[in-house]
């Protein structure tokens, strides 16, 4: 869906691109990995690529860090062609997935390295390198080789080696992956508001949807080499684009109708839609239906039993089947028991409209 | 897990094969070093330390000793200049061609020495390959004689059976390196040049050892090649072996220059698996 990404890519930026690239496609052999991707970056901005595996979030990233080479497009940055310079003569750095840090340096070392390679004056090196480790709280192993300190610690020294040399662009391929659920949460935090601390532009990428949603200014949504939708998190989540945007990114409930002159069908739901005749799909976010006694004015309401529940803490996701066998996932305080018959409602507002993806779902 | 009748069974057999063919061997080899050769040519069973102290004295042996460390140095040196610069193609800019070079690199190690010591008597003889090209391209008028029969082609032979050792721990440790580091180090900054002084070489440094270990040792206990195309100025102390086993009849002293390199290897291998522990960090 090109048109709609180039749509939403105009929203958000505010002055002029950091990062431009144009029209960018690669494929390895006969295998298309990455076709006609466009996107903008913002000075300052956290952009996240997210993706499934396979999804060529990674190969994206590598093209912009100068690892791979692009089979037709560009890729500027400020007023400089990127895609043409070899990696060590581009102002991006890189966080790597499996940290990549030297093992045979110190943490000192290593955070020095690019300062080092680049003949930076030796006490600015020093006190550059003081300050990095500082700021990820990695000051008290500075003569510890890496092998020595454990993943998360690792993962804050990749992070002080690339920042050190104040990059205009910091690209981190699934920084997070590799760590466990609580310290991942913790990075999450601490690394968004180091980015702000920093103001160095950040593409993330992920294939966390949670993650993609805490962190980022907005999200690059990447599906088979083609972007989804870019948007904000916000309007990613309340406006998804495609049917694939709005169940990647949180749970949501798929509609197919049928559209007659302005009413919507889907098995036992009938509701009002502003949309031209023929076949539409609609998300409706398990959050938009309640489960009620009373009707309320404008709501559709639809009878069913609870055949499954899923305790989420505050809220519980239900199942329940309707008549015609449609089932509904339903986010509730309230509580429910299984096979226990509910009316839900909702409002015809909160069906969104999406486009069909095409292939796989 | 496996019973004790087991076990046994299957560790008594190489145990006892490496104590009668090996262990063996070496115990009698340091009794003979003690003991001398009587004037009427028997073994005389009384202990001294005389086989040693004529190794030191006499000074065709520890200059035969000393100029057999010195062509093994040379051999290691070329060795390591020949086969690091190929490890290095091949782990990281062949390609898809990386297995056939690789096979290629390893063929030689199937022919036999002999044949390749010969090869070389046939190249650099007086009537050989090369100079029959020299003279045919009227660079020299007579054949030119260092070429065979000398310590250079004692070194040019055994740098060419030996490259292949010291280029196998090599290609080893450059594969082990995680590509990523080397992406990390451009990422960073630092030219390809940088990047090879600064990250590849010194992860590759075990395995630099290791094949400077095994051409060093290999090369200095050789006795083939100094036979076949060292001449006089060219013979290695394991041919001084040889014959003082053989036609010289000493086995005392024989034995006695023997288990001198034997310490002597041991002592530098223990000495290259300690600098390779202490250059790997994985």
């Amino acid at each position: 869906m090109p048109e709609i990404a180039a749509a939403s890519v105009v929203s958000d930026v505010g002055q002029a691109p950091l990062l431009r690239i144009q029209n960018v496609a690669k494929s390895f052999g006969k295998n298309v990995v990455l076709r006609n991707i466009s996107l903008e970056i913002g000075q300052g901005e956290f952009l996240t690529i997210l993706g499934e595996s396979g999804s060529g979030k990674t190969t994206l990233l590598r093209i912009i860090a100068g690892f791979e080479s692009t089979s037709s497009g560009e890729v500027w940055m400020g007023g400089e062609r990127l895609d043409l310079l070899p990696p060590y003569r581009r102002r991006v750095n890189t966080v790597f997935q499996q940290y990549a840090l030297f093992p045979h340096m110190t943490v000192e070392q290593n955070v020095a390295y690019g300062l080092r390679v680049a003949k930076t004056p030796e006490p600015d090196i020093v006190s550059r390198v003081a300050e990095a480790l500082d700021k990820v709280k990695m000051s008290a192993f500075a003569r510890t080789k890496p092998s020595k300190i454990s993943g998360g610690q690792q993962q804050r020294v990749a992070l002080a080696r690339a920042l050190v040399n104040r990059p205009r662009l910091l690209l981190l391929d699934e920084p997070l992956s590799a760590l466990d659920a609580n310290l991942r949460r913790q990075m999450q935090v601490e690394l968004k508001s180091l980015q702000r601390e920093v103001g160095i532009t950040f593409v993330f990428v992920t294939h966390d949807q949670e993650e993609a949603m805490v962190m980022s200014d907005r999200i690059a949504l990447l599906r088979s080499g083609e972007l989804e939708q870019v948007a904000t998190p916000r309007e990613i989540y309340s406006r998804p684009a495609t049917a694939y945007a709005a169940q990647f990114i949180g749970h949501t409930n798929l509609l197919r109708t049928e559209v007659r002159s302005g009413t919507a069908r889907c098995s036992s739901l009938v509701w009002t839609a502003v949309v031209p005749d023929g076949p539409a799909v609609f998300s409706l976010r398990p959050e938009n239906i309640r489960v009620t006694r009373t009707a309320t004015a404008g709501a559709v309401q639809v009878r069913g039993k609870v055949i499954h529940q899923a305790f989420h803490g505050a809220t519980e996701l239900i199942r329940v089947e309707c008549a015609g066998g449609l089932v509904l996932t339903v986010r509730t305080a309230s509580a429910v028991c299984e096979q226990e018959e509910v009316t839900l409602e909702f409002f015809p507002a909160d069906a969104i409209l999406v486009h069909e993806s095409p292939g796989r779902i | 897990m496996f019973s004790r009748a087991y076990k046994t069974a299957v560790t008594a057999p190489p145990l006892l094969w490496v104590a009668i063919f090996l262990l063996l061997p070496y115990a009698l080899m340091f009794c003979y070093s003690f003991w001398s050769v009587s004037p009427a040519q028997t073994i005389v069973h009384s202990w001294s330390l005389s086989n040693y102290a004529q190794l030191l004295r006499v000074d065709v042996y520890w200059q035969t000793l000393l100029r057999s460390m010195w062509i093994a140095a040379r051999v290691t040196c070329f060795s390591l200049l020949l086969g690091y610069p190929l490890a290095y193609f091949l782990s990281f800019h062949a390609g898809g061609r990386k297995d056939l070079l690789y096979q290629l690199v390893i063929i030689p190690l199937w022919v036999s020495y002999l044949v390749r010591a010969y090869a070389w008597k046939t190249i650099l003889g007086s009537d050989g390959v090369l100079n029959t090209l020299l003279q045919y391209a009227h660079l020299t008028r007579h054949p030119v004689e260092f070429l065979l029969y000398s310590p250079f082609a004692v070194v040019l032979t055994l740098t060419h059976i030996y490259t292949p050792f010291a280029f196998l721990p090599i290609y080893a440790a450059l594969e082990h390196i995680p590509r990523n580091l080397v992406e990390a180090s451009h990422d960073l900054g630092a030219t390809p040049g940088q990047t090879f002084w600064k990250v590849i070489f010194p992860l590759s440094i075990p395995g630099v050892l290791a094949g400077a270990t095994f051409a060093f040792v290999l090369s200095l206990g050789d006795f083939l090649a100094p036979l076949l195309l060292g001449g006089p100025s060219g013979i290695m102390i394991s041919n001084i072996v040889v014959s003082l086993f053989g036609a010289a009849y000493n086995w005392p002293l024989g034995a006695a220059i023997s288990l001198a390199m034997l310490v002597l290897v041991v002592s530098l291998l223990f000495f290259s698996e300690r600098l390779e522990k202490k250059w790997s960090f994985s």
